[in-house]
């Protein structure tokens, strides 16, 4: 019979150790990725697997502050795959 | 008690899910079904674990955050994959082989002049 308290810290260890996992098959992909667009939908993942990180990093410390980091995050994220696809079509060609 | 309960389920689920997405990208064939599995699966899985964080603080301040980060990748998965996927088809990413729809061709074949609106450098 495990308490409450206990199975919240199995589950904290358990999401930090299947996190790291998951950013691992992500980046095999950013590795291997045949096209640019592949890259681009790794690295967006990648951030969000950052986001859930953050959060998970958050229950385990106490600190609220941890969340705006996430916020933060996600919106460079948001803009940074944005821009790459507009880049994207624009070519390699232009100014 | 059983706030803590809820919390490491819902941290089991978001990071399976999570898990689940990236085994999506690994082992899906083409780039477009790849960008299916980080979109659907990845935020779900997020919102799981900002739910978690919610459910743990409990309090009125967080639980706003925590709605905001949610509405906020509400929002920008969708926008995000549709540009990218809407780039990669103009640059001309190949399809799987088994792909069986393409509307896009249909209509540029058909002599739809909006398909070749990147031909004339409007986008």
């Amino acid at each position: 019979m495990i308490t409450a308290t206990t199975f919240l810290n199995i589950s904290i260890n358990a999401a930090m150790i299947i996190l790291p996992l998951a950013i691992l098959l992500v980046m095999i992909r950013l590795l291997i990725g045949p096209s640019l667009p592949d890259r681009v939908i790794a690295l967006d993942m990648l951030a969000t697997i950052a986001v859930g990180m953050i959060m998970v990093d958050a229950i385990s410390t106490d600190q609220i502050y941890f969340l705006r980091a996430g916020i933060v995050l996600a919106l460079v994220a948001f803009l940074g795959t944005v821009s790459f696809a507009y880049y994207m079509l624009k070519g390699p060609n232009d100014d | 008690m059983m706030i803590e309960v809820i919390t490491g389920l819902c941290l089991w689920i978001g990071s399976l899910l999570v898990l689940i997405a990236a085994v999506g990208i690994i082992r899906f064939p083409d780039l477009f079904t790849r960008m299916h599995a980080a979109t659907k699966v990845g935020t779900v899985g997020i919102i799981f674990m900002v739910l978690a964080v919610a459910i743990y603080f409990g309090e009125i301040g967080v639980t706003v955050r925590a709605f905001l980060v949610i509405v906020f990748f509400f929002m920008t998965a969708p926008i995000a994959a549709q540009i990218i996927g809407r780039s990669a088809y103009m640059i001309g990413v190949p399809f799987w082989e088994k792909t069986v729809c393409d509307e896009w061709a249909v209509e540029k074949k058909r002599g739809d002049t909006s398909a070749s609106l990147h031909e004339q450098g409007k986008l």
